[in-house]
């Protein structure tokens, strides 16, 4: 399985503002003062191996929106957030049309959503899109952001064929052969994790979740959904200390918790998913060096776990 | 997991030893509550000393949180002492060393804290 992250960033969709890109060149340039870069390719060379996260890359800013593509398989969208829209633009220029889409979503919140009037395809007569969820409120909270006075294109004005299917969770499903289950998470109006598995790999999709440590049911429930994946992409939105004080019950995770979860389920990658807005690329990089670090000091007997922090753009081959 | 307490002055330490996990932070809260009850007045301090604490997990670090806020209300104060190179960096990842002050040893936690309980015992 492929998984191609489209949007990363949680709660609003954020950008690089000049400041953070000029301190970002800034410190490239005092790096290659001295080094004679003669070409566009010596340029890069640097770029990737003198530079390090923060400073060559960007995390990028697009809400929450991931692309499955197993082999053999229907890809399969994870949530609708603003990266949706570069999905969407990619599939317009393809010759391979029309298409179907499968559409899974963890919840109905509006940065989960609101890439949706802005997904090209929508707009092509003869493409199909199947939204699947748990929630009952799937197909009005999209047709409610497109009525007036929010958005100038009402919904029943798409000209793609969109239906809207109930998934019942606990329940295991066939979506163009890729199995789905679905698990109910502790987020303001409920948000739902989901295990997709093909070809004997496992992916795990647990954003927007807040876990109840006073509880050690919750925890094992967790471990158990999580069992031996292959990757487990995960709310790290705040860091534990605020997880539990002044940010409680907001619903959302910590670094810490995911990397204590993978190691309790045996997963084999964790990726650390729905960022912040406030935090810069530098302080994102900061929480996924703590989580590798975490995960090497309490590791003990156990096979590593792989820490990963998603950014926008990011592919990785399960 | 296992605590030890000694008063001194208006400061109790409370000396932790072993591991903070999963399986045994339900019965590590259970062993605060009688000394976090009596953390209710100006100047009360409960000084955990960790010197002996293998490792921390995020449910530890809830009770921490939880019995932090509990002193506080009640007008007393939690400090950490004596964390070592794998809980202090557990502290510095969670960000829990941004919550509780931490001092390098419990006598150090107890001179900030209550300096003239420290000179006392030392007279005694």
């Amino acid at each position: 399985m492929r998984v191609r992250f489209w949007g990363t960033r949680g709660s609003l969709p954020v950008a690089l503002d000049t400041a953070a890109l000029q301190a970002k060149l800034v410190e490239a340039l005092l790096k290659a003062s001295g080094k004679s870069l003669r070409s566009a390719a010596e340029a890069r060379q640097f770029i990737e191996h003198e530079l390090d996260f923060a400073g060559s890359h960007t995390f990028g800013g697009a809400s929450p929106c991931i692309e499955v593509e197993p082999p053999g398989a229907a890809p399969l969208i994870l949530d609708l957030g603003s990266g949706v829209r570069g999905l969407g633009a990619r599939d317009m220029g393809r010759a391979d049309r029309p298409r179907t889409y499968n559409v899974l979503m963890s919840h109905m919140h509006w940065d989960h959503i609101m890439g949706f009037p802005f997904f090209g395809p929508a707009y092509v007569a003869g493409n199909h899109i199947r939204i699947y969820g748990c929630h009952a409120e799937l197909e009005h909270a999209l047709r409610r952001q497109q009525a007036p006075p929010s958005f100038p294109v009402a919904f029943d004005r798409l000209s793609a064929r969109i239906e809207f299917v109930l998934l019942e969770p606990g329940r295991r499903y066939d979506i163009d052969g890729i199995a789905v289950t679905g698990m109910l998470q502790a987020h303001s109006g409920d948000s739902y994790a989901y295990r997709l598995e093909h070809g004997g790999r496992a992916l795990i999709y647990a954003t927007d979740s807040e876990h109840k440590l006073e509880d050690p049911r919750e925890s094992e429930a967790f471990a158990a959904f999580f069992r031996d994946a292959d990757m487990v992409i995960f709310d790290a939105m705040y860091s534990l200390a605020e997880a539990v004080s002044v940010k409680e019950d907001w619903g959302h995770s910590s670094n810490v918790v995911g990397v204590e979860l993978c190691q309790l389920a045996g997963a084999k990658h964790l990726v650390l998913f729905h960022h912040e807005p406030a935090f810069d690329d530098a302080a994102i990089a900061r929480i996924w060096r703590d989580a590798v670090r975490l995960e090497e000091i309490t590791r003990g007997e156990r096979a590593p776990l792989r820490v990963s922090a998603a950014y926008d753009g990011l592919e990785i081959d399960l | 997991m296992n605590i030890t307490d000694r008063r001194i002055g208006k400061a109790v330490v409370l000396e932790v030893t072993g591991r903070i996990d999963n399986d045994t932070s339900e019965a590590f809260r259970l062993l605060l509550v009688p000394f976090l009850r009596d953390c209710n007045g100006d100047g009360d301090r409960l000084v955990l000393d960790f010197a002996g604490v293998d490792y921390i997990s995020s449910v530890g670090l809830r009770v921490l949180m939880l019995a932090a806020k509990q002193a506080k209300k009640q007008g007393g104060t939690v400090v950490l002492a004596g964390l070592h190179s794998v809980v202090k960096e557990i502290f510095e990842i969670s960000r829990f060393n941004l919550v509780f002050q931490c001092f390098a040893s419990a006598r150090d936690a107890l001179a900030a804290a209550a300096p003239r309980a420290l000179a006392a015992s030392k007279g005694a």
